[in-house]
């Protein structure tokens, strides 16, 4: 095909988002790593220059370690239940079965629901004196500070992240259910397989791959959590559910220590842009055409 | 007989699973239905309001600008949808149709916003957005744009269109040419309207992503009567300390817009048939 379009067509085409994408997320990118290296504690408008001193306070600091510790627990409880919770859901909502839409919309439903929402529900689930609390005394056992006790908070706020994630987790898998051929689980009829047997040997290996893209995509989101905590705990209490971004937005923006804030954003940066490179590279190669 | 065994298994987990999705929203609305005279803390839990009552809702209509968030929400939400499909399919046409120096590493750079989680560049972002005074203390149209700027374009929205625009037929450029039609009629005339359904999806998703944002608006916001309704949500908890009545009442009208949106556009979300359009 001849060219119709003229030299700098395709750059006029490109600029809108260019601009927005360079101010706001190229710019910010590189500003983050400079802020790093400067000290605010002084005056926020003229910054000196701190070399290394942020991420020695960091290093140095136990709270980034507790920090570290529960971002590092949000993902070993939270990664391995919604890969497979909803799964086994989308085996079980991948049949001819009545009431299918109906099941789909509820368990849907808190994933389309505002997290601020949620977290305002569950913390009234959680209130000392509320339904879970009676449950818990009702089967024999002492009532639990949820959001109190330190040995518990953390867990209590992973859960609802896990509950708002089940639904889209489970769309995720119930389109690469679609892809399985009919004939591999006719064939396994035919052999009188089990239920379990049938998904071990048919369904598990052929949906891998959305398997691993789940662990990557459910790994990123669980290191970004923010308001489930600010609405819940505020990371309360003595940080026992502080997590990283958490962590980021109480140094910026109550502490306006913008150089430790920022050196602990190069951390999280690292660490997300390496999940997310696996994820690009071995699983949604597709997707993006490389 | 084993058969329906299984079926019965699968309903009964089904069922349970619903339930428990459904359920903080339905104990939330049983406490916003009851009224002064019944005990919200009571042992054993009543889910049945024996104190009927809106009285809560009517309350908290009056005491909270819920209507105003509202109005927020749909400006910030409207504005991110509309420049997400302009500035996308903007980019993702000469992506996809064209070829120029430097599209390669366009293409990477696109791709590599994805890697970049905006909550570890917040803070700069915040920077920027105040030294454009684009902030509700300088005016309210310039609240609108910061809460909106930020988020206009996503690498996710270039790539969706982009592979939409690679579907379509060369010949269609092809004949519009012989036509008379030049490089923009090509775009605004032949190809977008082909590409519809991809539009679809990408301003569904992305009023969902804006309709529940939290994070950067609680930060850039200054003024209460700007506030999006999250931040406003949220805000309940702090203006009624413990009248739990209250938040369930303000929280339950909160959601009422976005399950309505949800019903009535339940196909995008539950079909199972836009495996591509599923933002990571």
């Amino acid at each position: 095909m001849f060219k119709y379009y003229g030299k700098y067509t395709p750059y006029m085409f490109l600029l809108p988002a260019g601009l927005v994408l360079v101010i706001f997320f190229f710019i910010p990118f590189f500003h983050t790593v400079v802020l790093s290296f400067q000290d605010y504690t002084n005056s926020i408008y003229s910054p000196d220059f701190a070399g290394l001193n942020n991420y020695i306070d960091l290093f140095k600091n136990p709270i980034f370690y507790k920090v570290l510790a529960n971002t590092f627990i949000y993902l070993i409880v939270a990664v391995p239940i919604l890969a497979t919770i909803p799964l086994f859901l989308a085996i079980l909502i991948n049949q001819k079965i009545r009431g299918i839409t109906l099941y789909k919309i509820l368990i849907y439903l808190p994933v389309i629901v505002s997290i601020v929402v949620a977290a305002i529900a569950f913390k009234w689930l959680y209130a000392e004196q509320g339904i879970l609390n009676y449950i818990v005394t009702a089967l024999g056992f002492n009532a639990i500070g949820w959001l109190t006790n330190p040995k518990w908070s953390l867990y209590s706020v992973i859960i609802v992240t896990i509950w708002k994630g089940i639904g889209y987790y489970m769309m995720i898998y119930l389109a690469a259910l679609m892809s399985v051929p009919k004939e591999l689980y006719e064939a396994c009829d035919i052999d009188g397989a089990s239920f379990i047997k049938k998904h071990l040997t048919v369904t598990i290996p052929h949906i891998m791959p959305t398997i691993a893209l789940v662990v990557t995509i459910s790994s990123i989101s669980a290191m970004k959590v923010f308001a489930e905590i600010y609405v819940m705990t505020k990371g309360g209490p003595l940080d026992s559910s502080k997590t990283i971004v958490y962590y980021i937005y109480e140094r910026a923006f109550e502490n306006l220590d913008l150089g430790y804030a920022s050196a602990l954003a190069v951390v999280l940066l690292i660490i997300v842009m390496a999940f997310s490179l696996i994820n690009i590279l071995c699983f949604e190669r597709k997707k993006y055409q490389l | 007989m084993k058969k329906n065994f299984a079926k019965l298994i699968t309903h009964t987990i089904l069922i349970i699973v619903s339930i428990m999705s459904i359920f903080p929203f339905v104990w939330l609305i049983s406490t916003s239905l009851k009224g002064s005279g019944e005990n919200i803390f009571a042992y054993p839990p009543i889910m049945i309001p024996q104190d009927f009552t809106f009285e809560n809702y009517t309350g908290v209509w009056h005491k909270v600008n819920l209507l105003g968030y509202f109005i927020n929400s749909m400006i910030v939400a409207a504005g991110t949808v509309l420049l997400n499909l302009i500035l996308s399919s903007l980019a993702a046409y000469p992506l996809a149709r064209m070829e120029f120096r430097g599209k390669k590493i366009t293409f990477f750079a696109i791709l590599a916003t994805i890697m970049i989680p905006f909550q570890a560049i917040m803070l700069p972002v915040y920077l920027i957005t105040i030294k454009l005074h684009l902030i509700d203390s300088v005016n309210n149209l310039a609240g609108y744009i910061g809460l909106i700027i930020p988020f206009a374009v996503s690498a996710f929205g270039i790539f969706l269109m982009r592979q939409a625009f690679l579907s379509i037929p060369r010949e269609m450029e092809e004949a519009a040419i012989v036509d008379g039609c030049n490089v923009f009629q090509i775009f605004w005339k032949v190809l977008l309207p082909m590409v519809k359904p991809s539009l679809a999806v990408l301003a569904i998703f992305t009023f969902i992503g804006s309709w529940g944002e939290f994070l950067w608006p609680s930060i850039i916001l200054t003024k209460e009567s700007m506030y999006t309704l999250p931040v406003g949500v949220n805000n309940l908890q702090g203006m009624f300390s413990s009248n739990w009545r209250y938040i369930a009442a303000g929280s339950i009208i909160s959601i009422i817009p976005i399950i309505i949106f949800f019903l009535s556009m339940q196909r995008y979300f539950i079909s199972g048939e836009n495996e591509g359009a599923i933002k990571g």
